[in-house]
């Protein structure tokens, strides 16, 4: 078997803040394949984001630390020197960020922030990489993209922004796109064509894509594989098919039946998971999610307080319910509240 | 925390009682200057937040207002409950109008309007207690309940699902859901008749998201209280609501009951939004997947709004007429009774669409290469 | 640009013409009479009579601030002392000299304080602060944060005689700080006032350190700095294009009230090192109840800072193109 194009083992992260260490990512391990979509899904404070920052070194050396393994095509990125991190950036491995107006710089034109790792990676001329950015913003659907380009962001609407912030991370072909909740700050109509977009960029660079959102929806809809993070680790990963359909664990349950969709019925309430996600500062003995879990009960002994499932690689869950229970659970409990509503045809 | 008891089955949006009008909105317009030149600096221009408008909620009702950002469905929010006053057009409440009242005669008015706000870190006072905020609008309103104000005040946080032993506590010792319900409950503290919600579970994670929907279902069912209900987010609207509204540049496009919005919609931007949300597909069968509708570009600027209808610039029906003429908002043949759409060429109900719509270049230009 | 300088322009003019109305009141709401000052020992109600012609104070206040305006605007032949060109603040009550002349005399001593001033407390401050957000948490930032800190509570009347005292009487390193004209040799004129120019800007520079320290780091954080980071600039090349960009707007703000209030004349130090700059013209016409004189320094020291004010908001427009459209 070849390793994976990324590979993330057993990654720590924590920061030191007045209140004491917060335990933001506590034992993360995954793969991603070229090519691939990751789809990471979490809601605030799950580590999410932290994950994706760190791989790329983008943390804050002076209140946080970083412990594990990330390879990235054979390089170990978290004791890479910072210049190898830099040649890496924009270049092999390019990110997008939720909000576009704070995400590209005022001060500059759009086509200089878009030339700019041009310039850098590839040691281009000014001229040369203002003739690329021109074109990239051209691909990704910016109209008269020669007059646009010595616009700036603040002169752009947010969906070409988003556009223009694209059109800057693929710039260099990188081979990993992080997408951190991209079309988060976007209207829907604009969210589905920046989707779509990705999806169409996507085939044609051959880039693999971490994308990280809190919304199922349009999890279900971009990503190959996905991830379900809670309070700094993984609790259930698999193809989307999988994870969607057949869930194995309760947060995931939770979600699912918390979520409302277009199609849900609407004779029955939502179900929300009840309280609140733990502090990291102080975060639950054994399993993160069993102060908020329902099922914690039908776990023999006291195993769900003093140990901590994890998620292994054999393993789709970090759950302490057997393979049947989980199985028994969602098809009995779970699934029933799952149905669509009656369609009206009247 | 504690659980959200059952609810009891949903009201019936037929109920005659229910239909009894409580808000009547009639040709609501807001426009805000736009200053500039030289050298005076005068208006050059009004930014068409919300142009023309008619609503009604009914007593009870919840009534879900959608749009994408700048289609003027907040600022409608902030008209009615009177933060802003209107620049043409009547806001009728309970058969007074109230758009131009003065603060003296909104005063009685203010106690039965309540608003909830998006972000419930900004709009809680961090230097009062629970207890302070959630009375606060009784102080103001010079209000003694029966018991006196602190027992109301624990028996509303009871309802919104918080511990009455939390009275001394601040704002910032809660949790985002948490500070989202004593919002609630300082909107119940006077007990309202309308309540309007402006983005209430926006800021919101999911799984907290559905306690407050679920809260502010309660709450709507159990007190009979009215809901102007404005979201972005339609499956949650879809939840909440028996009527909905749609907007788009300060206009209502469409209009009706929730499930012919939801299932039959007549006006191709309706549409185009309902087949832009991502959907889950939990169920094991494969429905063949979605139509797609996708757009063009964003929405123009409500400073210089196209003429005639406002959505034709991204619409792929638009003809000649819909430049010259602004469609009236009627009910079309084949809609249910109260379902009202503004359109010159609307959407065939019955039949489903055969191939995608791709307006937008870029990604019509890069599915041609791949194809 | 050029409509918002003109913009600009008029309204400064507007607040000028205010400020002088506000200025004469405040002068006829003291209680001295000038003229009881210039009249001397021997003075008699005749002669005092004579002097309230002479000066015009036997005139109404409308019809007094009247002449003041229409000298200054299109000069005046009317003196006793001799013919006024426009910009005719009259001439002094005590030196019997043309205010506008005085004023210009003085100038050259302010604006040089303030020019070598200016550019000591602009390196020094924004260097230090510079570097104290790069080592951000360091020790270098420790002790810069901490110095600029000790140095700002400060003050000139005590740091100015402690330096004449160490660096001039006792060690003989520097001359006595003087002004030599700057036309006639540089040399002198810089070594006459590198004293009071190091002292007035160790002052300044600390307010320059955190500032520059604090928004740098404020700055730092800001996502589209942490997007330029991601797509593979240097540290260095985001710390000097992105965060001093964004930098720029609150220094380039105070920097502007600064410059303007130096430049109308910075009392204490030309007091401190005896520099008879337009600070100690201010506090000399106030003393004598020299009206002209006031007027003048008072309303020259307004434009000084509206002339700043307007400098700084074209700056804003430069820095950053949000401002350029609005």
């Amino acid at each position: 078997m070849t390793p994976a194009f990324l590979s993330v083992r057993d990654l720590h992260v924590s920061f030191r803040t007045e209140d004491g260490v917060v335990r933001a990512v506590d034992g993360l391990s995954f793969d991603l394949d070229q090519g691939k979509t990751l789809g990471i899904v979490g809601e605030s404070g799950s580590g999410k984001s932290v994950t994706n920052l760190t791989i790329l070194g983008l943390h804050n050396p002076l209140f946080t630390t970083v412990e594990g393994e990330i390879v990235l095509d054979g390089q170990e990125l978290t004791t890479a020197h910072e210049s190898e991190l830099e040649k890496l950036r924009g270049n092999k491995v390019a990110m997008i960020f939720q909000d576009p107006l704070s995400a590209l710089s005022p001060y500059y034109t759009v086509g200089r922030q878009i030339a700019e790792p041009y310039m850098k990676h590839t040691g281009a001329s000014r001229k040369a990489a203002w003739k690329r950015a021109v074109e990239m913003l051209g691909k990704v659907g910016i109209p008269h993209p020669a007059e646009r380009a010595k616009d700036y962001p603040h002169q752009f609407s947010g969906g070409m922004r988003q556009r223009a912030m694209i059109a800057m991370a693929l710039i260099c072909d990188p081979d990993l796109l992080i997408a951190d909740e991209p079309t988060t700050a976007l209207d829907v109509t604009v969210q589905a064509q920046i989707l779509d977009l990705l999806k169409d960029l996507q085939r044609e660079f051959g880039t693999a894509i971490i994308f990280i959102t809190h919304d199922l929806g349009v999890i279900a809809d971009m990503a190959d594989d996905i991830m379900v993070m809670y309070a700094g680790g993984a609790i259930e990963r698999g193809t989307v098919r999988e994870v969607l359909r057949s869930p194995r664990h309760p947060y995931t349950w939770g979600l699912l039946n918390s979520m409302p969709r277009l199609d849900s019925d609407l004779s029955t309430p939502l179900s929300p998971v009840p309280g609140a996600p733990p502090s990291l500062l102080t975060p639950p003995p054994g399993c993160r999610f069993h102060p908020r879990c329902a099922f914690q009960d039908r776990v023999g002994g006291n195993r769900c307080v003093t140990e901590r499932p994890l998620l292994a690689p054999d393993r789709a869950s970090a759950c302490h319910l057997t393979a049947q229970q989980k199985h028994t659970i969602f098809i009995d409990e779970i699934k029933p509240r799952l149905r669509h509503g009656q369609e009206d045809t009247a | 925390m504690t659980e959200d008891p059952v609810l009891p089955a949903p009201r019936e949006a037929t109920d005659e009682a229910a239909r009894e009008p409580l808000l009547v909105v009639e040709g609501l317009t807001k426009h805000f200057p736009v200053k500039g030149g030289f050298p005076v600096r005068r208006t050059v221009g009004q930014v068409q937040a919300v142009d023309g408008i008619d609503l009604t909620v009914h007593v009870g009702e919840s009534f879900g207002l959608v749009g994408e950002s700048g289609c003027g469905k907040s600022t409608t929010g902030r008209l009615i409950t009177r933060l802003i006053e209107p620049t043409a057009g009547t806001i009728t409440y309970r058969g007074r109008d109230i758009g131009h009242a003065s603060r003296k005669q909104l005063a009685p008015i203010r106690s039965e309007i309540q608003m909830i706000f998006q972000d419930p870190y900004s709009s809680l006072n961090p230097r009062q207690t629970v207890g302070k905020i959630v009375s606060g609008p009784m102080e103001i309103n010079g209000i003694e309940p029966d018991g006196g104000r602190e027992k109301r005040v624990r028996e509303l946080l009871e309802i919104v699902g918080l511990n009455p032993e939390h009275y001394n506590r601040f704002p910032h010792e809660f949790s985002g859901g948490q500070r989202q319900r004593i919002g609630v409950a300082r909107a119940l503290a006077l007990e309202p008749k309308l309540i309007v919600a402006d983005e209430p579970v926006s800021a919101l994670d999911v799984s907290i998201q559905a306690q407050v929907v679920n809260l502010l279902q309660k709450v709507q069912r159990e007190l009979g209280i009215a809901f102007l209900f404005i979201a972005h987010d339609l499956a949650v609207v879809r939840h909440f609501s028996q009527r909905v509204a749609v907007m788009y540049l300060g206009k209502v496009i469409e209009v009706g009951d929730r499930d012919s919005i939801y299932t039959r919609p007549r006006h191709p931007y309706t549409h185009a939004l309902l087949s832009a949300v991502p959907e889950v597909n939990v169920t094991d069968e494969d429905t063949g997947g979605r139509e797609r509708i996708r757009l063009a570009g964003d929405v123009p600027s409500p400073i210089n709004p196209p003429s005639g209808c406002r959505f034709r610039t991204r619409c792929w029906k638009a003809r000649d007429r819909c430049a010259a003429e602004e469609p009236p908002l009627v009910q079309l043949s084949g809609n249910h009774d109260g379902h009202l759409t503004a359109c010159h060429f609307p959407e065939d109900p019955t039949t489903a669409r055969e191939e995608d719509i791709v307006l937008d270049p870029a990604l019509a230009a890069l599915e041609g290469e791949s194809k | 640009m050029l409509r918002f300088l003109l913009r600009r322009s008029l309204g400064a003019v507007v607040i000028l013409f205010l400020l002088s109305i506000v200025a004469f009141l405040l002068f006829f709401g003291m209680p001295r009479d000038p003229a009881l000052l210039m009249c001397g020992k021997t003075c008699t109600p005749a002669n005092l009579e004579n002097l309230h012609h002479v000066l015009g104070l036997d005139k109404s206040i409308p019809e007094q601030y009247g002449i003041f305006l229409h000298n200054l605007v299109l000069g005046s032949d009317g003196f006793a002392q001799g013919p006024c060109p426009a910009p005719c603040f009259g001439y002094s009550y005590h030196t019997n000299e043309q205010v506008w002349g005085t004023l210009m005399d003085r100038l050259p001593i302010t604006v040089s304080l303030t020019l070598g001033g200016a550019v000591c407390f602009l390196v020094i401050g924004l260097g230090t602060g510079l570097i104290a957000a790069w080592k951000r948490g360091t020790l270098v930032d420790k002790t810069f944060t901490a110095g600029a800190m000790v140095i700002s509570s400060m003050q000139i009347y005590f740091l100015g005689p402690l330096a004449l005292a160490v660096l001039v009487y006792q060690t003989h390193l520097f001359e006595k700080p003087a002004y030599h004209e700057f036309t006639a040799d540089p040399a002198t004129w810089f070594t006459g006032l590198i004293i009071p120019w190091v002292v007035l800007s160790t002052i300044f520079a600390s307010q320059y350190t955190r500032m520059a320290r604090s928004s740098m780091i404020e700055q730092l954080q800001e996502e589209h700095v942490r997007t330029a980071r991601a797509k593979g600039m240097s540290r260095r090349y985001v710390f000097f294009r992105y965060a001093w960009r964004g930098s720029l707007i609150p220094i380039v703000t105070i920097f502007g009230i600064d410059l303007g209030s130096l430049l109308g004349g910075a009392i204490i130090t030309e007091y401190t090192f005896g520099l008879p700059g337009l600070g100690r013209l201010a506090v000399e016409s106030v003393f004598f109840s020299d009206l002209p004189l006031l007027l003048g320094v008072m309303l020259f020291s307004a434009t000084m800072i509206l002339l700043c004010n307007i400098v700084v908001d074209a700056a804003y427009a430069y820095i950053d193109p949000r401002v350029r459209l609005a």
